[in-house]
């Protein structure tokens, strides 16, 4: 199947033709994307998860609401005022902020409509007959893949909007147009994250034949990224590459290089580094060690970065989480592509 | 068994090995094959594959099933077994062995959803494999083990197959309401489908397979687990809709009786291998001509032996293998009323008369040696 598609004689170029004139009418990604989607929307599962995930993100949003209103003198100073909303741990409710929450709890909404995309398919026994009609194989997971951003997009736009309006009858501040462009690259970068988790658990549904077991093995990695992975991979990368204070500053910059380069690895880490950089315009470097965060503050006057400043530093990021999630997807669809159709 | 180049370069799951002239290929191409068959250096003879062109030439007109040579293995095992197989227009074919003898492996590779690992397969002279699309929108498939989604209604679950086949919502709806009343299912149709019951579950994945309006319909096992009275049901429907929709179809099945009474032709399958092919009654007559006759009588069934040996043809007699009060006469042609004449003579009504090898489980004892629910 995919050899035609390679290969570039001209024999095999018309039958690539011929197959694309054969899949244009179609569409039957999009009939099975609208498929899922009136699932997802009506499922139970969509409406725990923006249950769950609402309260978490009001109930610190409304304590830190209080805290700024407190130091609204501070505050009517810093023109970026509603950035705090976020990215402030009221300390009434336990230092955690708005974006803490839902850093956690994001991998929870992509796996969770993406664990049972193709087993539960297998099990119900529909795949033969959904593969009996005339779509490509590739519909059926760019279908499920497209249905569980869109379902996820709008979960998450319902947060920030409700999220976001609460900000504004608690405190009174109307957000600027770089708040608003902030929160939404911020917005992009969270749904990018989520589709990560989407396309890896999409992947594992594709391997595992239990929806049950996918799903455990989904949410234990989630709970290994974002609990281990917050002090196993830094422990790692300082016993891998340590920084030694008596080494020259050169050794020294080159070992924090090092490590940064091994944190980056975790798509948790890319997403905590977008967030840093656009959620708070004061960071001029995104460099874990505290060399490196030390010698890059001691240079620079205490100022904000612009927007595009900003998304600059962690560019890198956002493409390495792009293509972290482009390549379980390919992953998912190359296997599910040489898979049997029958169990 | 070669040592050139080409040979060796192809991968022994080569989909491509056999693959159609395409229509549209000015020039004929390069085949793996040709260059194989051409002269080599070294002057051993070897076998000439044969091309597409060739394996086809023998398949009538109206064929619209054909195979040729058609093998699938998973890795050792060997599922199908260069399988050649003819399916006419208009005909219902059975496609009879027991469960694992490849029998749903040949739909699968029909449908395209498995690749051969040789072989060619022409489903409405198409390659399933290079336009899975085409062929796919003509065939309706009954999966062995239907499933539908459980949230869903009976009509909502073809509402979505009906979008997946493109066909638009009004002419779409009313096409599933006539379906729906076809296999009886009007009642529960708004239900979800996870209140079906197997034999629902089974009435509705027929009434999916017609949503395309097919031009074939292939049913793999479409009477398994359900209670007879529901096979009776579904075997009606199904003759009624098969003469009504002038379908071709493609059945296979492991339970005999079905089979008899639906099909025009019937394939017995063993271990991969199409073992004998052709309508019912032929097969029970080319396999052997001589006969036997289950005989039981009112009395003593030794008193059975005496007056059948005064019969002329008839080469033995034999007690039954499980059932005392009944002997095997065998002859070398129907003797059954003489015999009948003659016990009456002798004072021994008949309580029991069968001839073996006219029915489907006879000829599937003589055609699949690992028995009726053998596995291999």
């Amino acid at each position: 199947m995919a050899a035609a598609e390679t290969s570039g004689t001209p024999v095999r170029k018309t039958r690539v033709e011929s197959r694309r004139a054969e899949r244009a009418p179609s569409g039957g990604w999009r009939t099975i994307a609208a498929k899922e989607l009136a699932d997802h929307i009506a499922s139970w599962r969509f409406f725990v998860l923006l249950l769950v995930i609402g309260v978490l993100s009001v109930l610190p949003m409304y304590f830190s609401a209080s805290d700024v209103q407190g130091q609204a003198a501070a505050a009517s100073g810093n023109p970026l005022a509603f950035l705090v909303l976020f990215t402030h741990g009221a300390s009434s409710f336990g230092g955690v902020a708005m974006i803490t929450l839902v850093t956690l709890l994001v991998p929870l909404v992509g796996i969770s409509f993406g664990f049972d995309g193709i087993n539960s398919e297998r099990s119900q026994g529909t795949l033969s007959r959904l593969l009996a009609q005339p779509v490509h194989r590739d519909d059926v997971v760019n279908g499920k893949f497209a249905a569980g951003i869109f379902v996820i997009t709008v979960m998450m736009l319902m947060l920030v909007l409700l999220v976001t309006s609460i900000g504004i009858l608690r405190l009174g501040i109307i957000p600027q147009a770089e708040d608003l462009a902030r929160v939404g690259v911020w917005f992009i970068a969270t749904v990018l994250y989520a589709s990560f988790w989407l396309a890896f658990a999409l992947l594992l549904s594709t391997v595992i034949r239990s929806a049950a077991t996918a799903a455990l093995v989904g949410f234990g990695t989630w709970l290994g990224v974002t609990m281990v992975g917050g002090f196993l991979l830094p422990a790692v990368a300082s016993f891998l590459f340590p920084i030694d204070a008596t080494a020259s500053i050169s050794s020294q910059f080159g070992s924090a290089a090092a490590q940064n380069l091994l944190l980056r690895l975790s798509p948790a880490q890319l997403y905590s580094d977008i967030l840093q950089a656009v959620m708070d315009p004061r960071t001029k470097a995104i460099l874990i060690s505290n060399v490196g965060q030390a010698t890059a503050s001691q240079e620079q006057i205490p100022n904000l970065l612009s927007l595009d400043q900003s998304i600059l530093l962690v560019w890198p990021q956002f493409v390495a989480l792009v293509a972290l999630t482009v390549l379980l997807f390919a992953i998912a669809y190359v296997l599910f592509l040489r898979q049997e159709v029958r169990a | 068994m070669t040592s050139s180049a080409p040979a060796s370069a192809r991968a022994p799951h080569d989909p491509h090995e056999l693959e159609a002239d395409r229509p549209e290929d000015g020039v004929q191409p390069v085949r793996p094959w040709d260059v194989e068959a051409a002269p080599s250096s070294d002057d051993k003879p070897r076998r000439r594959r044969r091309t597409v062109a060739e394996l086809l030439a023998d398949a009538p007109e109206d064929a619209v099933i054909v195979t040729r040579r058609l093998t699938k293995k998973y890795g050792e095992f060997t599922a199908v077994d260069s399988l050649d197989l003819t399916i006419r227009k208009g005909e219902v074919f059975g496609l009879l062995g027991p469960n694992g003898a490849g029998k749903t492996t040949t739909v699968l590779m029909l449908l395209g959803l498995t690749e051969p690992t040789r072989g060619v397969v022409r489903v409405m002279g198409l390659d399933p494999t290079r336009e899975p699309l085409t062929v796919k929108r003509q065939v309706g498939y009954l999966p062995d083990n239907v499933g539908f989604y459980g949230g869903m209604s009976g009509r909502e679950n073809l509402r979505y197959t009906a979008r997946l086949n493109g066909l638009r919502r009004r002419e779409a709806d009313a096409r599933i309401s006539e379906l729906l009343a076809e296999v009886r299912l009007e009642e529960a149709a708004d239900k979800k489908a996870e209140t079906y019951s197997r034999g629902m579950r089974q009435r509705l994945g027929i009434a999916d397979a017609l949503v395309k309006s097919p031009s074939v319909l292939i049913l793999d096992e479409p009477t398994i687990a359900i209670d007879p009275a529901g096979v009776e049901e579904l075997l009606g429907l199904l003759r009624r809709l098969v003469r009504e929709h002038s379908l071709t179809v493609l059945l296979s099945s492991h339970i005999l009786g079905q089979v008899q009474s639906l099909c025009d032709r019937v394939g017995f399958y063993s271990a991969g291998r199409l073992v004998a092919a052709g309508p019912l009654d032929e097969l029970a007559r080319g396999a052997d001509t001589s006969v036997e006759l289950e005989v039981g009588v009112q009395g003593s069934a030794s008193a059975i032996a005496a007056v059948a040996l005064g019969i002329p043809g008839v080469t033995g007699v034999a007690p039954h293998e499980h059932d005392d009060r009944i002997r095997i006469v065998s002859a070398n042609h129907d003797v059954s009323a003489q015999l009948g004449t003659a016990l009456a003579a002798a004072d021994l009504p008949i309580v029991h008369l069968r001839r073996r090898g006219s029915d489907l489980l006879e000829l599937y004892r003589r055609y699949v040696p690992e028995g009726i629910d053998g596995r291999r």
